[in-house]
């Protein structure tokens, strides 16, 4: 617990250091959020604007008063969607983004954990190699190709699922498999290095010596500890899901977050993009937590001090 | 002992990973792919054209009315919408990605490095601080940061660079911004190895001595802690390549890789995608960019495994 709360604490300065890093960085960048809009704006019209979004003010006292915003769960309007502010937006889009996350995460679970098991249990049969060769192919061919070929068989050619959008749960399969299939071929490998590793320790020699059925050894005993890389690897895995799903949504016209991350960036869309990066460096990092944590509750010999 | 006894633990990785024949053959095939993608320019050449079939010799940027052939004896990969070849495209596209990973990754390698070495060499508090400092970049979302850093520096670098160079260079700017951002968020793990690698190696006794004699601490961390890391270090560096080939190819199908006519496998499979509609399907234009990228991600992928097998002390003997 006292290893729990001090992680957490952590998280504290960690955070003001993101969205500083992220406030800085985007004020930088040349051109400002009003540049594209009514063109020629007149200089009054600009001034009376910059003064609206208190833009006009000296950066460290607009980055505080950020900060005030933030603690109160206000991120601010957003300067380019006008009458919406970023809490509005990230409530519409961040559901549908978590949910094809989430769906993405139990796509690469439930496929790439049998799988890995499987072709370690089967060493050497031919099924090993089928599996293993499915698994590489998975892993080096990237979602930006999966996704349209996808598209193209199964949606436009045999017309079996729709094309883009978010709207029933059949509009879902093919962006989850699209995002999940990479993470799924990741999973199966190293389900099954875990296993293979694992069918080589003393204490699986002494469950078989017992006397235990083949089934019993494999499931009860070797999958406990051969799944501990996976579970360690589903930290980067959620937080590559969750960046990955930035060219999913893409390709699928899904109205998540991750089409607000690129357009508010090329906008100058200041609030957005903080609040954004601030979204996004939060869930990584409670992800994480929650990762580690479970680590500890699946191997007795992890210790925190 | 036995008769390999005589080889330093280099010399004995290079035995193990010449037999591996999976890392051999992708070898080879990598070395196929980045060979075409070198001498492709070539074929288009007025005085080699003549010697070579019709369909090897388009140049990528010729428009023509050709649109969207499928594969045929003129062009082996079909055209694209707006007639161009798609084979040489992949060909100069693979050239682009290739030169994006490697450069990419070499950045990476230099920062990823003198990170590492400094802070396992130094150690103590500085260390604390250098590795703390890499956790926190860990836990950023770090497409986000590319993300940024390309829209926020390219254009005051593209006039930076047209204002000091030529206009030219300046086109440049864009393609220097994404070997510069894709290494700078892609050297954590590398800093992270390098380190802990470095720290084992400090207090070994060859490096004591070293010191006894008098050497400077940057000829003991060049000369006596570096070449013992290095089979590491390329490791990752095989590893990081098609980390970055990847992410290039995101950044370009999100619009803010590689500028056109310039075109990346990844502007490539962005294009396919555009022009995919349900009336025809335009197969070709997504599965030759899409496997040549593919291909050269698992050929990559093997290498770097090999290697690793290859230096990985555990398998050391054998």
């Amino acid at each position: 617990m006292p290893h729990f709360l001090k992680r957490l604490a952590f998280m504290v300065p960690l955070m003001l250091v993101i969205s500083f890093l992220a406030f800085a960085l985007i004020r930088v960048a040349p051109g400002g959020p009003f540049d594209k809009d009514r063109a020629p704006a007149s200089p009054e019209i600009e001034r009376a604007l910059r003064a609206r979004y208190h833009l006009d003010e000296p950066v460290w006292k607009q980055y505080v008063r950020y900060l005030g915003g933030m603690l109160r769960g206000d991120f601010g309007p957003s300067l380019k969607y006008r009458n919406h502010s970023v809490a509005d937006i990230i409530a519409q889009g961040l559901p549908v983004s978590l949910s094809l996350g989430a769906m993405a995460f139990c796509f690469a679970v439930g496929v790439g954990l049998p799988l890995g098991f499987y072709t370690a249990a089967r060493k050497g049969e031919w099924h090993e190699y089928a599996g293993s060769l499915f698994a590489l192919i998975v892993i080096c061919v990237p979602a930006l190709v999966v996704g349209p070929i996808l598209i193209m068989t199964f949606a436009i050619q045999w017309r079996w699922f729709p094309v883009a959008l978010w709207e029933s749960p059949w509009h879902a399969v093919l962006p989850m498999m699209t995002l999940g299939l990479y993470f799924a071929g990741r999973v199966a490998r190293l389900m099954r290095e875990g296993m293979l590793t694992t069918l080589h320790s003393e204490f699986i020699r002494t469950a078989r010596a017992k006397g235990l059925s083949e089934t019993a050894v494999l499931l009860r005993h070797a999958f406990r500890l051969a799944v501990l890389p996976v579970v360690s690897y589903s930290g980067p895995l959620l937080a590559d899901l969750l960046t990955g799903s930035f060219v999913v949504e893409n390709i699928f016209r899904i109205p998540g977050i991750g089409v607000f991350m690129v357009n508010s960036t090329l906008s100058r869309d200041y609030t957005m993009v903080v609040g954004l990066v601030v979204l996004y460096a939060a869930l990584l990092l409670v992800l994480n937590l929650i990762v580690d944590l479970s680590y500890g509750v699946l191997d007795p010999r992890v210790k925190y001090e | 002992m036995n008769e390999s006894s005589h080889l330093s633990p280099n010399q004995k990785a290079w035995r193990r990973f010449r037999r591996n024949r999976l890392a051999l053959a992708s070898t080879a095939l990598l070395l196929t792919v980045v060979l075409l993608a070198l001498i492709w320019p070539v074929f288009s050449h007025p005085r080699i054209a003549p010697l070579l079939p019709q369909a090897m010799t388009w140049p990528p940027v010729a428009l023509t009315d050709a649109q969207f052939q499928p594969p045929g004896a003129a062009h082996w990969f079909g055209t694209d919408v707006h007639g161009r070849d798609l084979l040489s495209r992949v060909f100069f596209g693979a050239r682009i990605s290739l030169l994006v990973g490697v450069v990419g990754a070499l950045v990476s390698l230099i920062i990823g490095v003198l990170w590492g070495a400094v802070a396992g060499y130094v150690g103590g508090r500085w260390d604390a601080v250098m590795m703390r400092f890499v956790d926190i970049l860990y836990s950023l979302p770090s497409i986000v940061f590319v993300i940024v850093l390309i829209a926020v520096l390219e254009e005051s670098f593209k006039q930076w660079l047209a204002h000091w160079f030529t206009a030219e260079a300046g086109a440049a700017a864009n393609m220097l911004l994404l070997f510069v951002g894709l290494g700078a968020v892609s050297w954590l793990t590398m800093a992270r190895i390098v380190r802990g690698q470095v720290l084992s190696l400090r207090t070994r006794s060859f490096v004591e001595a070293s010191r006894a004699l008098g050497a400077s601490h940057a000829r003991v961390v060049l000369k006596h802690i570096l070449p013992n890391v290095y089979g590491v270090i390329i490791t990752y560096l095989t590893l990081t390549v098609p980390a970055i080939i990847l992410y290039e190819s995101f950044l370009s199908y999100l619009g803010l890789g590689i500028q056109p006519p310039q075109a990346s496998l990844g502007y490539l499979i962005a294009d396919a995608a555009d022009s995919m509609n349900p009336i025809r399907i335009y197969w070709w234009l997504i599965v030759f960019p899409g496997s040549i990228l593919a291909t050269t991600l698992l050929a990559l992928n093997f290498l770097g495994d090999g290697l690793r097998d290859a230096w990985d002390p555990r398998t050391a003997d054998e």
